[in-house]
């Protein structure tokens, strides 16, 4: 322990004489991945945010997940944070860090001693880098979609006691629960006796959308209002067919129009084409 | 003991369930029911339980039985108002409420019911006609 504090006050020395050098070439080692994506300014106030995080792990006990590395921590969430949103590659991320190894080999007077000592910090710098830019990921994609979850479940009125829901894309549970509660609250508030879900924006219907399309409509039945499927394709008609899944005496339409006139007759509508004044 | 009022509204009883049933009141319910729709000859049930938040397997099967019951007895049942997350509730349980129908709200109960007592009182009709030919 106390070699290693040793060794860590080495490393601070050659690090902090060679300041300037260190920044000037870790930028430059930095810059050669990203092709220009960042300005010299940018990338440069980058790499000193990065050295200071480094600076204060090699004054502190050495540990990035200690009580003394909270700092250090802070700057490279925030670094990583901004890189995973600008949309660079993990790689490009975690190379930032890892390039200091390179640049310390090419100071004056660095000894492989130091090098041992750099190179634990740096790897747990490098990986706390590249976990923070997974979990902002991982954040952005639960954002989009709970955002696409709110996006795609409108409920459209198509005629007085005729709504429709038309589906777009693909139907998981979770999406399957927020439509049938929409559906069936848009039925309460306004009362409608009809509901046409609409599928024609499903790329393919498996047992388990039908499971959930099916359950919709037992749902809507129990309230007091018919469902009727339409915007059934050719093919996954065939392949509703093919996996054996029973509609039963629920009404299926293959357009949106034909389940709306089939709602409307139903609803006791009458059409009549107007003749034309000659 | 709670019980709930079934109230005549000129050939159909109004069942208006207003709190949350424990299994002796439904019981007590479905008595009363039956003894009312012999006593007023009523050919229509409507039973609202929009303001039932709870609906479980005993409750379905009370209305189911009152359906069938009420049908022996020459009365359509419609059940009204039932709430979205009971009927989601519902399906998940795997209740259809067999033999029940259903209404979004009690103007359309009355529409169905009054459908429902003119296609059968044509039917009576047309069948008197059949016997004077």
């Amino acid at each position: 322990m106390k070699a290693n504090a040793e060794a860590r006050q080495r490393l601070s020395e050659l690090l902090r004489s060679h300041e300037d050098e260190v920044l000037q070439r870790w930028a430059q080692a930095a810059s050669r991945t990203l092709r220009g994506r960042l300005t010299d300014a940018e990338l440069t106030a980058q790499v000193r945010d990065v050295y200071g995080a480094l600076l204060g792990m090699v004054d502190g006990d050495g540990e990035l997940a200690g009580a003394l590395g909270g700092e250090s921590r802070a700057a490279l969430t925030e670094l990583s944070q901004r890189w995973a949103r600008q949309g660079f590659t993990p790689t490009e991320t975690a190379n930032l860090v890892f390039t200091v190894k390179e640049v310390a080999l090419g100071l004056p007077g660095a000894e492989p001693a130091d090098l041992l000592a750099l190179s634990p910090l740096v790897d747990a710098m490098g990986l706390f880098t590249f976990e923070t830019y997974a979990k902002t990921r991982e954040s952005i994609i639960a954002d989009q979609t709970e955002q696409l979850l709110e996006l795609s479940t409108p409920v459209v009125k198509l005629w007085d006691g005729v709504v429709a829901v038309p589906l777009v894309g693909t139907l998981d549970s979770a999406r399957a629960q927020v439509v049938m509660e929409k559906l069936l609250q848009t039925l309460v508030d306004t009362g409608s006796g009809y509901a046409i879900v609409d599928i024609t924006g499903v790329p393919a219907v498996d047992t388990q959308v039908a499971q959930h399309i099916l359950k919709t409509v037992v749902a809507a039945r129990l309230m007091g209002a018919e469902c009727i499927i339409s915007g059934i394709r050719p093919q996954i008609a065939q392949t509703v067919v093919a996996l054996g899944i029973e509609f039963g005496d629920i009404v299926t339409k293959a357009t949106l129009a034909d389940a709306l006139v089939h709602a409307l007759r139903a609803s006791g509508v009458e059409f009549a084409k107007r003749s034309r004044a000659v | 003991m709670d019980r709930v009022p079934v109230l005549k509204i000129g050939d159909i009883l109004l069942v208006s369930i207003q709190i949350d049933l424990d299994d002796q009141t439904a019981l007590q319910l479905q008595e009363d029911l039956s003894d009312r729709i012999v006593e007023t000859g009523a050919h229509g049930v409507v039973i609202d339980i929009s303001a039932l938040e709870i609906v479980d397997s005993f409750i379905g099967r009370m209305l189911s039985t009152i359906a069938a019951v009420s049908r022996v007895l020459d009365a359509e049942t419609v059940v009204v108002g039932m709430r979205p997350a009971v009927a989601i509730t519902l399906v998940e349980l795997g209740l259809s409420l067999n033999g029940v129908r259903t209404a979004l709200n009690v103007d359309k109960a009355l529409e169905i019911l009054a459908e429902a007592r003119h296609i059968h009182g044509v039917g009576l009709l047309a069948a008197r006609e059949d016997d004077v030919d």
